[in-house]
């Protein structure tokens, strides 16, 4: 069996929403760049192949015993990037209220500050609050049509990012001094998409990024999304309820990367801390880390190339993956024990693409 | 004490003052480059690092200009890595207030702030054109005239979200629970004619308050905009008669709006050519003048006044004798500066006198009549002629465009700010951890 590939999903305190009272817990220090620096650096000590960011546009809950307020995922990316060097890092950004232009040269200058590690996790909104935040257009989802319109746009969306990331050739600046030319303005497109929804004219202002693509990655819980998912991303994310669940979704998702979604608890947990009555769109497993690489290879059997594990509590289960969960995969040698590329796209074993737009590609 | 100089460095940028065809001349892209002017102009003390931004790649006659840089990063996103790369410095990003929104915008700034321990800086700038538009869903939306209404409504907005959490909103209080203690944080409503909005903003209040904010606006409009809201004006105006007058009117204008004197910094753009003496320094500012106006350079400039195609003139040779195509379709597109032009007959009669009578072929003439360096001179000369500007009340500091990146700072930060700091006019140590601290600003209060 080829090693499996593990992500871990870092949001707030943890995804449990008890999660910032836990001894080890830091709740004053979640808008601060040293505590995200901490938990990406502990996930790169634990070689994953990447760290997403959760983020939305509006706030989490309206409970006040719960963590409320978060800093821009990108932003949060870019700071960790330059002290960090081999882990991947996948931001979510939403696309529902957003501009495509914005999104493609930020995630393509994650790229550039990271050398070659940005991804991005697409995030649709359909909260009439963050519809409120920005005021320009009301959010549908009361009929099936309108929920496929909602897909249809993040579609485009990120065939526009896309195309906006092929706008440039990679050999596009010559600085040629004998003509005074920067650039060869022939090897930089205009992308001109036009879809029901938007058009965007392009080129981008900023050049291809290190990866040509830096890897998209998206959510998704049934056939909408799904589809969305293998026409649109290079890693989906999908919540089995057990191994029969998992190979029969991989079917409906037609990409090489099918990633698992669990939340986690590893034991020892602190006294007191109990998991329930919390649930999860995902499975929730509560154990030790044997018996998760008992239940991640039996998922991976089933058809699934890896796992983003959301660490139910931070940072302890954070290092319940890292320093309990990682070496029992090692010994089990699925897991890698160092860095095998500098670039995501290579953890992943995704060639850097050709342009979409170079002179070669457009024949093929 | 003698008044204190602001100084910022700002990135190169994607006009010809850049000499991207020098043997030293580094990537504008690589992260790389941004990191180590960063760490030269923190190594210097400077108050801030600065980006601009266009969001559109410049064209003329139809097609993409390619004398010049071409391409940029994303602001907020090369400002949050230098983050990591910085202690000290501040981190100022010019952001667009016509192609983007106040929510996303205002989490995009409140965020660097809290990532950077309180170094955000904000160039507000605003277009119009529908050129630019054609990168974004909502296209050419906007008329001009209702630019700086929009730019004036959008800053609002956003320092209503900056200030919609209290200091304190988070108890984060492991024993009693309690995570916000006040549960409307965050709470803003805004409609005016051009936002209607309302919700929870979700970013807590960040070290600064809100980031410092900058404007370069030279119209009327744009100094009413900055007299009413800005802590810094990023000005042209750069020579001691030009910047005593631009300063007097900027700052008379702050009464008004209830502000005090020192609550406004105005800071020149400004380029400097350094020599061991100020013969060399004027001879090698001669040399990249003529780099920076290569022939074909002068030529697209040439167009951008005549609007008309000029290809086929020689650069070594006179003057059109033909007059400027004065329709409103223009050459250029995507720069500010082809709207600089008066009326365009008259200064093209200029030219040609000019030309006339000092014999000037076509580059020379535009090598003559487009930006001159600021400040050329031996270390003492820069640092002499700086400070009498700053003591004279033409400015409170510049904001540097060095020629060469990323090391076109270098040999200023070694030597002219040295002899700043002994005449006593520009720190030799940090003395805060935020941008506020550098420039003398208090943190904004929160209206309540």
């Amino acid at each position: 069996m080829p090693n499996l590939h593990l992500a871990v999903a870092l949001d707030g305190a943890g995804w449990h929403p008890s999660a910032w009272r836990e001894p080890d817990a830091r709740p004053q220090d979640l808008f601060t760049a040293r505590y995200w620096i901490d938990l990406v650096a502990e996930a790169e000590a634990g070689k994953l192949d990447f760290v997403t960011i959760e983020d939305s546009l509006g706030l989490q809950t309206d409970d006040p015993a719960q963590v409320q307020g978060r800093l821009d995922a990108v932003l949060i990316a870019s700071r960790v990037a330059p002290v960090t060097r081999h882990i991947g890092l996948v931001p979510t950004a939403t696309v529902t209220h957003t501009e495509p232009f914005h999104i493609s040269k930020a995630i393509a200058t994650l790229d550039y500050v990271s050398k070659g590690r940005a991804g991005w996790r697409v995030q649709l909104s359909a909260r009439p609050q963050e519809a409120a935040h920005f005021g320009r257009r009301d959010v549908d989802i009361e009929t099936p049509a309108a929920i496929q319109d909602l897909f249809d746009e993040a579609a485009d969306y990120v065939e526009a990012v896309r195309r906006l990331w092929d706008s440039w050739e990679d050999d596009a600046e010559i600085r040629d001094a004998a003509t005074g030319r920067f650039i060869d303005r022939d090897k930089v497109h205009y992308i001109n998409f036009e879809g029901r929804f938007f058009t965007v004219k392009g080129p981008s202002i900023t050049p291809r990024p290190p990866q040509g693509q830096p890897v998209v990655t998206a959510l998704g819980h049934a056939e909408i999304p799904y589809k969305f998912a293998a026409r649109s991303a290079d890693v989906a994310y999908v919540t089995p309820a057990d191994a029969d669940n998992a190979r029969q979704i991989v079917g409906q998702v037609d990409l090489k990367h099918v990633f698992g979604d669990l939340v986690v608890f590893l034991e020892p947990t602190s006294p007191g801390f109990t998991v329930e009555p919390f649930s999860s769109d995902a499975t929730v497993f509560s154990g030790t880390p044997a018996q998760l690489a008992d239940l991640l290879l039996e998922w991976q059997a089933a058809g699934l190339s890896g796992f983003r594990l959301r660490p139910g509590r931070l940072p302890a289960d954070l290092r319940g993956i890292t320093r309990g969960l990682v070496p029992e995969l090692q010994a089990r040698g699925v897991f890698r024990t160092e860095y095998e590329a500098s670039t995501l796209r290579g953890l992943l074993g995704l060639e850097r693409p050709a342009n979409r737009y170079a002179e070669g590609a457009r024949v093929a | 004490m003698p008044k204190q100089i602001h100084l910022a460095a700002h990135f190169p940028g994607v006009n010809n003052t850049t000499v991207w065809s020098d043997p030293a001349a580094g990537s504008h892209i690589e992260f790389d480059s941004f990191v180590k002017l960063a760490q030269t102009a923190e190594r210097a003390k400077f108050d801030f690092f600065f980006l601009a931004e266009g969001l559109r790649l410049r064209e003329q006659g139809g097609q993409i200009y390619d004398l010049d840089v071409v391409g940029r990063p994303d602001t907020f996103t090369v400002l949050a890595a230098l983050a990591a790369v910085t202690t000290r410095l501040g981190l100022a990003g010019t952001i667009n207030s016509t192609f983007n929104e106040p929510y996303e915008v205002a989490r995009q700034f409140a965020s660097l702030d809290h990532l950077s321990d309180g170094r955000a800086a904000w160039n507000v700038v605003t277009s119009w054109d529908a050129f630019t538009g054609e990168n974004f869903r909502r296209g050419g939306f906007l008329a001009e005239g209702d630019r700086y209404t929009r730019a004036t409504q959008f800053l609002k907005t956003a320092k209503e979200l900056f200030d919609s959490w209290p200091d304190d909103a988070i108890a984060a209080d492991q024993d009693s629970g309690v995570f916000l203690r006040d549960p409307r944080a965050g709470a803003f409503r805004h409609t005016d004619q051009h936002f209607d909005i309302s919700g929870r903003f979700n970013v807590p209040r960040s070290p600064q308050g809100r980031p410092v904010i900058l404007q370069a606006g030279d119209s009327d409009a744009g100094r009413e905009f900055a007299a009413a809201t800005a802590d810094a004006i990023f000005s042209r105006h750069g020579t001691l008669e030009d910047g005593q007058k631009f300063y007097a009117d900027v700052k008379g204008r702050l009464a008004k709006y209830g502000r005090e004197h020192n609550e406004l910094l105005v800071l020149p753009a400004a380029t400097f050519v350094l020599g061991d003496t100020d013969t060399d320094a004027q001879e090698k500012a001669r040399i990249v003048r003529r780099q920076q106006v290569s022939g074909a350079t002068a030529i697209k400039f040439l167009e951008q006044l005549w609007n008309r195609d000029l290809s086929a003139y020689d650069p070594d040779g006179p003057l059109p004798d033909i007059d400027p195509d004065v329709s409103d379709q223009h050459i250029a597109r995507g720069r500010a500066s082809v709207r600089l032009h008066r009326d365009p007959i008259e200064v093209a009669n200029e030219w040609r006198d000019r030309a006339t009578a000092e014999k000037l072929s076509i580059r020379e003439l535009i090598i003559e009549v487009t930006g001159r360096q600021n400040f050329i001179g031996s270390a003492t000369t820069v640092a002499d002629a700086l400070n009498e500007l700053v003591q004279q009340d033409a400015s409170d500091g510049f904001i540097l465009v060095p020629h060469v990146t990323p090391g076109g700072l270098d040999e200023f930060a070694d030597t002219v700010v040295p002899l700043l700091q002994e005449r006593g006019v520009f720190r030799t140590d940090y003395e805060g951890p935020t941008l506020r601290d550098h420039l003398g600003l208090a943190v904004p209060g929160r209206p309540r």
